[in-house]
């Protein structure tokens, strides 16, 4: 397959903003015109050449070699094509984005998929605060696509998300899915304080008791066939998903009856009946 | 010193329509041939190009505590509208609540040279001047909130209307203001209790003083000061259907007087509820053009993204159960409040497209365009760089009626398709700068005369309305360059315009009591210090 690759010269901690590294930008520009394109390095503006050895054209798969933690945006407003990063990465990684899919090796930082609409992010190491959030002021979050974190999460996951799937496969910060409007959020660690604060609709998925907030009212205890089909989901990605969650008992509490109410939070109960 | 030569001159208030004529600088004014030495004039050529006063902008909120909440609530306005620095302007940010510097090269960028801030309350008249000191370019007055100030409302419960005049010409003088605004007088105090008021004979509570009293009372007071300005009022009732009747309520309450109506599109409503709210714009009209104490301006709507911001507290509370959108309300202790709700303006909304429908009606219907003026009382109805939209529908009736074809077709059902009225451009100039400007008092803008600043915009002449408006050639501004070609090519600051009326010392000392004990600041630290402007303008009362 035809890739553009990315070597990183050397590593800085001087924030860039790197919104240029897309694919739909690079299918079309030869290895020179990638070369060229403007980055923000600081308050100055630089060219992606000055950054990275550029292996590769006109190709909407790109593959990026080094740690870039300081790079931000990357891949904002992607449509289609593969990103793949292979160490840390910085801010606003997939923000924004449409379709195609980023792969991470490393650990990513805040904004990760920001208000995206479609397409999918695997993290293979952790990721920072507001994951698939609204950007402040905004009415929405995530409206679509799929983020799956392998490691931890920070605050406010799934912030105001509107739809789509995230999953952290170890512990989330506080606030998971606050203000969460609709779609699912799957946390396989331990859950932080208030999750669902502000919550409309939507589903939060927890495997270890949480601390609820007195607006989220117990209903009943039960067994959910889309979230059976979506564990089996989580398990072909290759997710470490034991079986008895499969098969076991939830407890649902609804809330946030500050708002709605309509939202769930799913606790898995063990082996109950 | 320069003169601009052989453009195609509006000034309405000489009469100049459409002429050819040379206009000569020197000093920031426009001067008399024989006062300029001809032999090292520069010479601006503006054949085949428009030459029009700046203009001059009568209600638009660009500066102070309101417009600072909503740039607080709306940095999603912000992200969208990034504006990178030049070599002479700053950084900011648009849309609807820009960054001061932003607002100002936008407006600059339309030629306009003078705004009003259009409410200001009293304890926020530091801060909103602190923001204009740092908007350029632009000359810029503030009309001061009283409808619901306490001092005010007390005294008309007393009697005591000497005190009032008294009081109302220090607030002015302690607020640099220059004029007087009223906003849904008495329903604001109400709000403090979680009420309004529904009519103008309705109670405020814990004064026993009526809307109509209010409105009477400061009416009296503007004139007997003879500010340049008349009251500038927001009607009870706003936004709400059938609220038409008040509307000519208050006109009425106004007898002879001068009187101006501000955004009278959010109060030229027919129907019984939101379902079947309608125009009842030519009824308003007609008692106009009957009425030329009466001066209104429009407050036209611009479909897509606004901020809506007013001292009408409670109107804001409804507007916001309306749209769930967020709300942010503010309570300025003993003077006003302010509510803060962001809006869009929909074309398929049939309220929004009736509303829309509503503001024409009035531009086209009202006869004498000296006293009706064009806004979109910025940001609420629209942002203010939308004004050459505007122009073009009013000097364009094909435009507007494509325009109507493509927005709720509830909007048909005002007179505006039967409208065959086109303004001309001598027209567009009176209501946008000599209109403007007469109707403030400032006798040397808004015209192109002897004596009057060197306040000029240049437009090139062309068939659509909308792109020359939007695209000044020359926008000069005391006599400086300021936009050539579109860009803001001179950093310069305008002038503070204010008034200067006499008070009694009394006053200072009765109102020193009341801060001891009410106010969260001390009298001292109230007035703003004329040291404290840059550079400001007395301009003289009647
Ligand atoms: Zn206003």
């Amino acid at each position: 397959m035809d890739k553009v690759i990315l070597r990183l010269k050397e590593r800085s901690n001087i924030p860039v903003e790197a919104e240029a590294i897309c694919p739909d930008l690079f299918l079309t520009k030869s290895q020179q015109e990638i070369e060229e394109l403007a980055l923000y390095y600081g308050n100055k503006g630089r060219r992606l050449g000055d950054f990275f050895q550029v292996q590769g054209e006109r190709s909407d798969n790109i593959v990026i070699e080094g740690e870039i933690p300081n790079f931000k945006k990357i891949g904002q407003g992607m449509s289609r094509g593969n990103i793949h990063i292979q160490g840390d990465v910085g801010m606003h990684l997939g923000a924004l984005m449409k379709g195609g899919r980023i792969l991470v090796e490393g650990n990513v930082s805040d904004w990760l998929g920001a208000e995206m609409e479609g397409g999918s992010i695997r993290v293979k190491g952790n990721a920072g605060h507001l994951v698939g959030a609204a950007y402040r002021g905004s009415s929405r979050g995530m409206r679509g696509g799929e983020i799956i974190v392998e490691g931890d999460g920070g605050s406010e996951v799934g912030e105001l998300m509107r739809r789509g799937l995230i999953v952290i496969g170890g512990r989330a910060g506080d606030f998971v899915g606050a203000f969460l409007i609709a779609g699912t959020i799957v946390v396989l660690g331990p859950v932080g304080l208030r999750p669902g604060a502000g919550m409309k609709r939507g589903t939060i998925v927890a495997f270890q008791e949480p601390d609820l907030l007195p607006t989220f009212h117990y209903n009943c205890l039960c067994q959910l066939s889309f979230l059976r089909i979506y564990l089996h989901h989580l398990r072909e990605e290759d997710l470490n998903i034991p079986q008895e969650y499969l098969g076991g008992f939830y407890k649902r509490y609804n809330g946030d009856t500050l708002e709605l109410g309509k939202g769930e939070i799913l606790v898995w109960a063990g082996q109950v009946a | 010193m320069f003169r601009i030569s052989g453009g195609e001159v509006y000034d309405p208030l000489h009469g100049i329509n459409g002429e050819k004529r040379d206009i000569y600088v020197r000093d920031g004014k426009i001067v008399a041939p024989e006062d300029v030495d001809q032999k090292h004039l520069e010479v601006i050529d503006a054949s085949g190009l428009v030459v029009m006063a700046g203009g001059v902008d009568i209600h638009s909120h660009i500066a102070g505590s309101k417009v600072n909440i909503g740039r607080k609530i709306r940095p999603e306005d912000h992200r969208r509208d990034p504006v990178p620095r030049s070599q002479v302007t700053r950084s900011g940010v648009g849309y609807t609540v820009g960054t001061t510097f932003v607002n100002a090269y936008r407006y600059a960028r339309l030629g306009y040279t003078t705004i009003m801030e259009a409410a200001v309350p009293p304890l926020k008249a530091r801060h909103t001047h602190e923001e204009l000191m740092d908007t350029p370019l632009i000359d810029k007055g503030c009309l001061i909130l009283m409808g619901n100030n306490n001092f005010i409302l007390r005294h008309i419960g007393s009697g005591d209307y000497d005190k009032i005049r008294n009081f109302v010409s220090w607030l002015l003088h302690a607020c640099k203001g220059y004029g007087i605004k009223a906003v849904n007088p008495g329903g604001i105090e109400n709000w403090k209790w979680g009420k309004n008021v529904a009519g103008l004979d309705d109670l405020v509570m814990g004064y026993g003083v009526t809307p109509r009293q209010i409105i009477t009372t400061l009416i009296r007071v503007n004139e007997e000061l003879g500010l340049p300005h008349p009251l500038h009022l927001h009607c009870n009732n706003l936004g709400l259907p059938g609220n038409y009747q008040t509307t000519l309520e208050t006109m009425k309450v106004a007898g002879q007087s001068r009187l101006h109506l501000t955004h009278l599109q959010f109060h030229s409503y027919g129907g019984e509820s939101m379902r079947n709210l309608s125009s009842q714009a030519p009824v308003l009209a007609e008692y106009i053009n009957e009425h030329e104490n009466l001066s209104i301006d429009v407050g036209q709507i611009i479909f897509g993204e606004v901020t809506t911001m007013t001292a009408d507290g409670p109107w804001q509370y409804t507007l916001y159960q309306l749209s769930h959108n967020k709300w942010a309300n503010s309570d300025v202790e003993y003077e006003t409040g302010a509510g803060i709700v962001p809006f869009l303006f929909k074309r398929d909304n049939p309220i929004h497209a009736t509303q829309w429908a509503i503001g024409l009606e009035l531009f086209l219907l009202i006869q004498d365009p000296w006293r009706v003026i064009l806004t979109t009382d910025h940001p609420n109805a629209g942002p203010f760089f939308f004004y050459p939209q505007i122009i073009k529908l009013l000097m364009d009736k094909k435009y507007r009626d494509e325009m109507l074809a493509s927005v709720h077709e509830r909007a048909s059902c005002t007179l505006l398709s039967q409208i065959d009225r086109e303004y001309s451009l001598y027209e567009i100039a009176i209501i946008t700068r000599a209109g403007p400007a007469r109707r403030l008092g400032l006798r040397h803008k808004g015209h192109l005369g002897v004596g009057a600043d060197a306040d000029i915009a240049i437009y090139p002449k062309e068939v659509d309305a909308e792109w020359m408006f939007s695209n000044p050639r020359y926008v000069f501004k005391d006599g400086l360059l300021v936009v050539k070609d579109g860009q803001i090519v001179t950093d310069y600051m305008g002038r503070s315009l204010l008034v200067e009326t006499a008070w009694e010392e009394s006053i200072a000392e009765e109102i020193g009591k009341e801060f001891d004990r009410f106010y969260s600041i001390s009298l001292e630290n109230y007035p703003v210090e004329l040291d404290y402007l840059p550079r400001y303008e007395v301009i003289p009362c009647r």
